[in-house]
């Protein structure tokens, strides 16, 4: 079944309740008949989204909250995320893969986000994120 | 995936040291931190360590999880030791060809191939 309209779920900033939403949005989109190849971007993308508003939007503060809207169709999976943070620049990350950051140990999450979904938009702020994915629709140009 | 018990299975070949990672998901933080724990704790037992790290068994990675090999690595290049990466599956090596770590890090297909390459 298909929804046409966005479910709105709010967690606190905690690991184990980003699992469970995580969790849940990949079995809405399996059961909605998403290839293994979105699913495995969709769950990749949700990782690290989510990473992000719990550890650097929300600084681990288990009193802040994750805000996760989404809507699963047979057309395009869409997750907007946001945290109480007082947001970034996602322009001021620099390019993990120019060799001097390159042994950075941080800063690939957004790389990843764009290179497996179809559209990832900030909003400008920078503590809202969109997610897209389209079915059957080739990943964004660094991963092809 | 696996919940409990040892996120590494670690055996030795002569000098080399090989560690299986049991996990099929590796992504929530909390897994994370407990093989880096074991990982580093290999460095800290061995100088000079020569780690092959078996990739076989893993479907998912986060960047989290690439961090932690980044400061693996870091951390076993500076006591003269060697780390090569082995058996990753086509959709956790592109993840390697999309960061460019693929570039950063020895890998190869097999454990075999790994060990040779030491």
């Amino acid at each position: 079944m298909t929804c046409p309209y966005y479910q709105d779920i709010t967690i606190p900033s905690r690991y184990p309740h980003a699992k469970a939403v995580e969790d849940r949005i990949v079995l809405e989109a399996q059961q909605t008949g998403y290839d293994e190849e979105s699913i495995f971007a969709l769950r990749l993308s949700l990782e690290e989204s989510l990473t992000n508003a719990i550890r650097h939007g929300n600084a681990s503060d288990a009193s802040k909250h994750v805000s996760v809207k989404y809507r699963i169709t047979q057309d395009r999976i869409d997750v907007v995320i946001s945290d109480e943070g007082s947001g970034f620049d996602p322009c001021s990350i620099p390019d993990p893969t120019q060799p001097e950051f390159l042994s950075r140990p941080s800063g690939r999450g957004i790389l990843l986000m764009r290179a497996y979904m179809n559209e990832v938009t900030f909003n400008s702020k920078g503590n809202r994120v969109h997610l897209v994915k389209f079915r059957n629709h080739q990943a964004g140009s660094q991963a092809s | 995936m696996q919940t409990g018990g040892p996120r590494i299975a670690v055996s030795q070949d002569g000098p080399i040291t090989i560690a299986e990672l049991m996990d099929e998901e590796i992504l929530e933080e909390n897994i994370i931190e407990d093989i880096a724990e074991s990982l580093f704790g290999l460095v800290q037992e061995k100088p000079s360590l020569l780690l092959v790290l078996d990739f076989h068994q893993v479907k998912h990675l986060s960047s989290s999880a690439l961090g932690t090999l980044i400061r693996l690595n870091k951390r076993i290049e500076e006591t003269k030791g060697q780390l090569k990466l082995c058996g990753l599956r086509p959709t956790l090596y592109e993840i390697f060809t999309i960061t460019k770590l693929n570039r950063l890090f020895n890998i190869y297909e097999t454990r075999e191939l790994a060990m040779k390459g030491i």
